[in-house]
C-alpha cells in the first residue's frame, strides 16, 4: 500500500512539477526582471467555434458555401469530390450542384483559376485542405467574424484575428460593412484599465456601416457550417475513428480485465 | 551440443515430432529454456519493470505499421506531404496505421525515458551491468536518430525547419562544419536530397542497427540478470540442490502473464491518444507540420518535438561565448554531451548501496532535482525564448549537469542503509 502511494505521489509530482516550478522560479526570477517577460506575447483571444462535425445538415451547407466562395481562389488539393458522399451526398448531387472545378467527382477540390491568374492577381493563396488543422476551427470561427472594414489597408478590409490580412472579406455580402471600434475599459478613477502585464484593456467593437442580406445570426449560421465543413474536410476520418475507437476501448478493457484475472491465478503461489 | 545427447520434446502434443525434429538441428529448448523459461528473475519486480517489454512492443508497431506506410508513402519533396494525406484519406484504414506510427513514436520515447529513470532508481546500471547500460544508451541514441529522420519524411513545416535548425547546428563545428552541413543534407538546403537519404536512414539504416542493439541488450541482460528494486543480486542465495534463485521466478510464465496485463492497459491509453486525440493538443502532431513544407517561409516558432526539448533547451540556454568560441558551439557540445553523459553513470555513482530503498537522501532530492530540471527543460523546449525562460533554462542545465559531475561526491559522502538480505514485497 504505502508503495502504491509513493508511485502514484511520483506521477503526481510528474504532472504537477512543470505546473508548480515554473511559478516557484517566477518569484526570484521577478526580483530581478518584469514578471511579463514570462507571458510576453500577446495572444488573441478566440471564440470556441460552436460546431459539430455529425451534423450532417451543417456540413452539406458548409460545403455549398465552400465551393460557391472559397474554390474560386483557393484550392483543396488533397479532398476528393467523391468523398462528400461521406456527409450524405449522392454522386450526382454532388456532379449537379458542387462539381465547379473537376470533370468527374473521383477527382481532387482543385482551384478554379489557373495558377498563372492567380499569380498575376495576388499570388497564390494558400490550400485550404488542412487549414482547420493547422489553424483551428477557433481561429477559423473568429477569423470569418473578425473582418471590418480599413481604410489604410490595400484591399479596404482588414481583420481582428489577422491583422494585415491579404484576403477581402469574400462573405462581405452576406455580412456588410462594419467598422472597429476599440473600447479602453476605465476604472472608478476614469484611468484606463489595465492587466497584470501591464497592458491596456481593450473591447474590441464594431459598428455596422451597410447592412448585409443576413442578419448577425444567419450570418453566424452561414460561417458555423463553412467552419463545420472546413473542419470536417481536414479529417474525413474522425467521426469513424471516435466511433471505431470506443469499440476498441472496450474490447481493452475486456482483456484488461481478463489478462489482470490470469496473471492473478499464476501469481497467488510467488509469495 | 551434440544432437544425440537431446531428448525428444514432450508436452506439445501433436507438435512433439516436429519440435524435436527442429530441436534436433537447432537449439530451440536451450534457447527457450535459457531466456524463458528457466531465465529466473527476480520475484519483486513492480510498476517500473513494465517500460522494457513495453518499448519491444512498441518497437514492433512501429516496424509493423512502419513497412505499411512505405507501401503508399512516397519520398520525394513533390510528393511527401501528398502521399501522407493520401494515407489518412483514401488508403483503407491508413488514418489508423498513420496514427500508430506517429503515437508510437512518441510512446516509443515515453517507455524508454521511464525504463532509464527505472535504472536510475534501482541502480541497474550498476556492476556488473555496465555493458548492459552502455547497450542500452546506444538504443537510446539510435531512437533519437529514427525520430529525428523520421519526423522529415511527412514534409510539413516544422518537419523542414525542425530538420534545417538540427542540421545547421552540425554547421557551428570548427572548421569542418558548414561542409559537414552540406553532406549531411546533400545540398545547400534541405530538399529532396535531404529527404531522400532520411528515408533511407529511416526506413532501414537505423531500424537494423537498432534490431541489433536489442539483441545484444537482451543477450547481455539474460548474462548477468535482471536487477530488483532492492538492487540486491538474488544469485548470491540458491537452492543448494536445484541451483535455483531462492528469490527467482521463471521468467515465462511469470513475467509473461504479468507483461500481458502491462501490455493490455499499456493499448488502451495507446488507444485512447490514438483514436481520441491523435495531435495530443500539438505535442504528439504538431499543428504547424500540417502545412506543407515551404522553403521560402521560416515559421516564426520553430521547436522540436516534445522528447527533443529538454535537450534543445540546454541548447539554446548556452549564451555565453568561452574561449573564444562561439556560444552556438558550446551550446552544441552541451546539448550532445547532456544526451551521451547517461553512458557514464556506472562510474559517476560511488554509493555503496544500489537502489532507492537503501541510498540516503542526498541521492534521493538529487535525482529528484534533476528529474524536475529535466521536465522544465523539456517545457521551456516547446517555448519561444524570453528573458526570463532562457535564465531558467540555464539554472535548469547546471543543475542537469551538477547531478552528474557532483555524482562521485555525494553518493560517497551519503548515509546509505545497509541492503537486505533477500529480496521485499
Amino acid at each position: 500500500m504505502k508503495r502504491l502511494l509513493g508511485v502514484l505521489a511520483c506521477v503526481v509530482a510528474g504532472f504537477a512539477a512543470p505546473v508548480i516550478l515554473p511559478v516557484v522560479l517566477a518569484v526570484p526570477l521577478s526580483v530581478g526582471l518584469p514578471l511579463a517577460a514570462w507571458a510576453s506575447e500577446a495572444e488573441i483571444r478566440l471564440d470556441a467555434a460552436p460546431i459539430d462535425v455529425r451534423d450532417i445538415a451543417s456540413l452539406q451547407a458548409g460545403a455549398r458555401t465552400f465551393v460557391n466562395y472559397c474554390l474560386n481562389c483557393h484550392g483543396a488539393s488533397l479532398m476528393r469530390y467523391n468523398r462528400l458522399r461521406d456527409i450524405g451526398l449522392t454522386e450526382q448531387q454532388i456532379k449537379d450542384n458542387l462539381l465547379f472545378t473537376a470533370e468527374k467527382v473521383g477527382e481532387m477540390m482543385n482551384i478554379a483559376m489557373t495558377k498563372k491568374d492567380a499569380a498575376d492577381w495576388f499570388g497564390p493563396a494558400p490550400d485550404l485542405s488542412l487549414i482547420a488543422r493547422s489553424r483551428g476551427a477557433d481561429w477559423l470561427w473568429s477569423y470569418f467574424r473578425g473582418y471590418y472594414r480599413d481604410p489604410a489597408s490595400p484591399t479596404g478590409w482588414n481583420n481582428t484575428i489577422f491583422p494585415g490580412v491579404g484576403m477581402p472579406h469574400v462573405l462581405w455580402q452576406l455580412q456588410g460593412q462594419r467598422v472597429l471600434k476599440e473600447e479602453i475599459s476605465r476604472d472608478v478613477s476614469g484611468n484606463a484599465a489595465k492587466d497584470t502585464h501591464g497592458n491596456v484593456i481593450k473591447t474590441v467593437k464594431f459598428d455596422a456601416v451597410t447592412p448585409g442580406t443576413l442578419s448577425q445570426a444567419e450570418y453566424d449560421t452561414v460561417v458555423r457550417d463553412l467552419v463545420n465543413f472546413m473542419t470536417w474536410m481536414a479529417e474525413p476520418n474522425q467521426v469513424l475513428r471516435k466511433q471505431v475507437g470506443i469499440w476498441v476501448l472496450f474490447f481493452l478493457a475486456i482483456l484488461i480485465a481478463l489478462s489482470y484475472a490470469l496473471y492473478k491465478e499464476f501469481w497467488k503461489d510467488v509469495y | 551440443m551434440a544432437a544425440t545427447e537431446k531428448q525428444p520434446i514432450t508436452g506439445a502434443g501433436p507438435f512433439n515430432g516436429i519440435l524435436t525434429w527442429i530441436d534436433e538441428r537447432y537449439p530451440l529448448m536451450s534457447t527457450w529454456k535459457a531466456h524463458l523459461a528457466e531465465y529466473y528473475a527476480p520475484k519483486n519486480f513492480n510498476f517500473w519493470y513494465y517500460f522494457g517489454s513495453l518499448a519491444m512492443l512498441v518497437l514492433v508497431i512501429q516496424i509493423v505499421t512502419g513497412i505499411v506506410l512505405t507501401m503508399n508513402y512516397k519520398p520525394d519533396a513533390a510528393q511527401a506531404f501528398a502521399s501522407v494525406e493520401y494515407i489518412m484519406r483514401d488508403v483503407p484504414w491508413g488514418w489508423l496505421i498513420r496514427y500508430m506510427h506517429s503515437t508510437g513514436a512518441s510512446a516509443f520515447f515515453v517507455c524508454i525515458y521511464l525504463h532509464m529513470f527505472r535504472a536510475m532508481l534501482y541502480g541497474s546500471y550498476r556492476k556488473p551491468r555496465e555493458l548492459l547500460w552502455i547497450f542500452g544508451m546506444l538504443i537510446f541514441l539510435c531512437l533519437m536518430a529514427e525520430g529525428f529522420f523520421g519526423y522529415l519524411l511527412p514534409w510539413g513545416q516544422m518537419s523542414y525547419w525542425g530538420a534545417q535548425v538540427i542540421v545547421n547546428l552540425f554547421a557551428a563545428i570548427p572548421v569542418i562544419g558548414p561542409d559537414l552541413a552540406i553532406w549531411i543534407r546533400g545540398d545547400y538546403v534541405v530538399s529532396d536530397a535531404t529527404l531522400n537519404r532520411f528515408f533511407a536512414f529511416h526506413v532501414i539504416a537505423v531500424p537494423l542497427v537498432l534490431l541489433g542493439l536489442v539483441a545484444a541488450h537482451l543477450l547481455a541482460l539474460h548474462e548477468v540478470g535482471s536487477n530488483n528494486p532492492d538492487g540486491i543480486e538474488i544469485n548470491k542465495i540458491k537452492n543448494p540442490k536445484t541451483g535455483i534463485p531462492l528469490d527467482g521466478i521463471p521468467f515465462h510464465p511469470y513475467y509473461t502473464v504479468k507483461d500481458i496485463f502491462g501490455v493490455a492497459v499499456f493499448m488502451f491509453v495507446f488507444a485512447v491518444i490514438v483514436f481520441f486525440a491523435p495531435e495530443l493538443g500539438g505535442y504528439f502532431l504538431e499543428y504547424n507540420n500540417f502545412v506543407a513544407a515551404d522553403p521560402l517561409r521560416t515559421p516564426q516558432h520553430i521547436a522540436p518535438v516534445w522528447y527533443f526539448t529538454p535537450y534543445y533547451s540546454i541548447l539554446r540556454a548556452v549564451t555565453v561565448n568561452f574561449f573564444w568560441i562561439d556560444a552556438k558551439v558550446w551550446g552544441v557540445v552541451a546539448m550532445g554531451v547532456s544526451a551521451l553523459i547517461f553512458v557514464l553513470l556506472p562510474w559517476l555513482d560511488r554509493s555503496p548501496a544500489k537502489s532507492l530503498r537503501s541510498r540516503g537522501p542526498i541521492y534521493k532530492a538529487a535525482l529528484a532535482i534533476f528529474v524536475v530540471c529535466f521536465v522544465i527543460l523539456g517545457y521551456l523546449g516547446t517555448q519561444s525564448v524570453t528573458e526570463g525562460r532562457t535564465l531558467a533554462a540555464q539554472v535548469c542545465t547546471i543543475l542537469y549537469f551538477l547531478f552528474f559531475l557532483l555524482m562521485p561526491w555525494y553518493t560517497t559522502i551519503d548515509k546509505c542503509k545497509p541492503e537486505p538480505e533477500r529480496v521485499t514485497k
